[in-house]
């Protein structure tokens, strides 16, 4: 309870506020039935952090967040949703994998488990600007994260790089279809003369 | 917050009814100033049009037609306000205001001035000043896309959703050539708040970062962020001999205003946004007239942002639309490498003039493979053996059309491939 107590009021607010935007679309993904409002409640998910992050001062991390993943990802997802034509309201009683549903339930509450677990156990600096500015200095932190990825971190950061250029290229590699000769402009144009 | 807002003097001394009333009077501000300034703009775009195509424009409502864009504005609020039956009304209805919002909170970064003092209180002229300033900036254009595919889909027809879908993947696109010269114009500021990367930015006209990152990220920056505007020549958007409107076909009243605000006041704050990066943003010499002094900086600002804003009008003027396919090699092809390539060299050279050399040969490795890459693709593309379908997904090579067009033509392989050389 010393916690609460020392918690400036606009902090809790911004917490609040940020929360409630977070478990709002989240329960938006699951419960509608339409995949693109199922997509714009994840918008609505990844504003929440980001507005965390920022209460958390992290401020380099909650641009990212909106350009990355709001700005692109859902994007893209909202894309595949509008080509492939799925934007219909789904049937939610058929299971199409068989135990899905139950081993899905096994794993999320392991791992909520494990984060509180880890909550109790790990001692981080994050928190309300009132709570950790003592320890963090309250300065901003673009220039220590740069610092650290591509000091401390260098090696787990080319790593990530590398993994995401296979990713690319395999991608590219799965979407190419062999070198028949369906199609080609010349066997168009021998038909069409 | 004490972080988010700790570089404005403003708040040094804690938060006060004067300095809240400051903010709030802030605010107010900036939004009449940038709705003013969109009616503005819309009538200068008309007017500037109309004289470039020997016309008269706007010239009935108002001295020189000034208010024309008030009596549209009147006119559109009090149409009916039609919604399809095949549209899925909340994201139909959603759409238009995560267009327009995005385009104000741009505005909230800039620095259109210098510092102020009103009664002992000393005040940054920009309504806030974040430590992530320009990544802000990158965020709500990134949101913005969601407007203008939102409102193509939610509309429920086919036109619109073409439209929608184009622009979006151009604006995803575009968005990495326009971040890949932010990061130029950080490496040299050194700082990611916009008040930072102006105040870098004072001095004399060769401290601009024009001059500083060596005015080849300008170019780019330039081309990308008309191409993120979908303003012409890039606005396959709303090419209206393919798509009868664009994305708001289907929008009336009200709502379709909303867009038709949004659009032009993204061309403002694009402006600003390139004025503040490259251009200084409120810098510029400032005459010694006691209690004016305050004033210079606001006009440089303004005098630079029109500048800008007339040049877009002219890019509308003069020059033909791109075809969609040439939007996207330009974007992926030429100013993604383009911007990459800079953007390591300006790394380098910041470091010493040994590693700019090792880049620049990098470079010029990567733009032989690239260049050689792209020749075999085209190759690939137009070979017999091409994987790809001649119809349907991309327009058939010059060579091919010319065939379905010229029957009389002869078509032996000697003068097409002449022709296709002096087509390269």
């Amino acid at each position: 309870m010393s916690l609460l107590a020392t918690v400036t009021l606009p902090d809790l607010a911004i917490f609040i506020l940020g929360a409630a935007l977070c478990v709002t679309g989240a329960l938006g993904i699951i419960l509608t039935k339409n995949p693109v409002h199922a997509a714009l409640s994840l918008v609505m998910t990844l504003f929440g952090i980001a507005v965390l992050f920022i209460e958390l001062q992290a401020d380099f991390l909650a641009a990212v967040q909106i350009i990355v993943y709001a700005g692109a990802i859902v994007v893209l997802f909202l894309f595949v949703i509008m080509f492939l034509g799925v934007d219909k309201e789904e049937d939610l009683s058929i299971e199409p994998i068989v135990a899905q549903r139950p081993l899905a339930a096994i794993l999320v509450t392991a791992l909520m488990a494990s984060i509180v677990a880890l909550g109790f156990i790990g001692h981080f600096e994050v928190g309300p600007p009132s709570q950790t500015a003592a320890l963090t200095g309250g300065g901003g932190n673009v220039a220590d994260l740069g610092k650290a990825v591509f000091t401390t971190y260098l090696f787990a950061f080319e790593a990530t790089a590398g993994l995401l250029v296979i990713a690319v290229i395999g991608a590219v590699v799965l979407a190419r279809r062999s070198g028949d000769d369906e199609g080609s402009d010349a066997m168009l144009m021998e038909e069409l003369s | 917050m004490t972080n988010l807002l700790a570089t404005d003097p403003l708040f040094a001394n804690g938060l006060t009814l004067a300095v809240f009333l400051i903010v709030i009077i802030k605010v107010v501000v900036a939004f009449a100033v940038l709705m003013g300034a969109v009616t503005l703009m819309i009538w200068f775009e008309r007017k500037a049009i109309s004289d470039m195509q020997s016309r008269i424009g706007p010239n009935r409502v108002g001295p020189w037609g000034l208010l024309q864009t008030l009596a549209d504005g009147i006119k559109l609020f009090f149409k009916e306000d039609l919604i399809p039956a095949e549209s899925d009304r909340f994201v139909f209805k959603l759409a238009p205001y995560l267009v327009v919002v995005p385009a104000f909170l741009i505005f909230s970064v800039i620095p259109v001035g210098g510092m102020v003092t009103i009664a002992h209180h000393t005040f940054q002229l920009q309504v806030a000043d974040p430590p992530m300033g320009i990544l802000l900036v990158l965020a709500c254009s990134g949101i913005a896309v969601y407007g203008v595919m939102l409102a193509g889909w939610a509309s429920g027809s086919k036109y619109p959703l073409m439209s929608s879908v184009r622009a979006s993947a151009q604006m995803v696109s575009y968005e990495a050539a326009l971040g890949m010269n932010v990061v130029t114009v950080l490496l040299v500021c050194n700082s990611l708040s916009t008040r930072a990367i102006v105040d870098a930015q004072g001095g004399s006209f060769f401290h601009w970062n024009l001059i500083k990152t060596g005015l080849v990220p300008f170019v780019l920056f330039l081309i990308a962020a008309t191409a993120e505007l979908n303003r012409p020549p890039f606005d396959v958007v709303e090419a209206d001999s393919e798509l009868v409107g664009g994305f708001n076909t289907e929008y009336s009243s009200i709502r379709f205003a909303l867009f038709y605000l949004a659009e032009f006041m993204n061309t403002i704050t694009m402006s600003a946004v390139m004025v503040t990066l490259f251009f200084g943003g409120p810098a510029g010499p400032i005459p010694n007239i006691p209690h004016l002094r305050w004033l210079f900086p606001i006009l440089w600002f303004t005098g630079k942002v029109v500048a800008f804003c007339f040049m877009y009008i002219w890019f509308r003027a003069a020059l033909p639309r791109m075809r969609y396919d040439q939007l996207m090699d330009l974007g992926w092809k030429k100013l993604i490498p383009a911007s990459l390539a800079w953007m390591l060299l300006v790394a380098a050279a910041l470091t010493s003039w040994r590693w700019a050399l090792v880049v620049l040969s990098g470079i010029f490795i990567g733009w032989l493979a690239l260049s050689q890459a792209f020749e075999i693709g085209s190759a690939r593309e137009q070979s017999n053996t091409s994987v790809l379908p001649a119809i349907g997904q991309r327009p058939l090579s010059g060579r091919a059309l010319r065939r379905f067009t010229d029957h009389e033509a002869p078509v032996d392989d000697e003068t097409t491939d002449h022709d296709e050389e002096v087509e390269a």
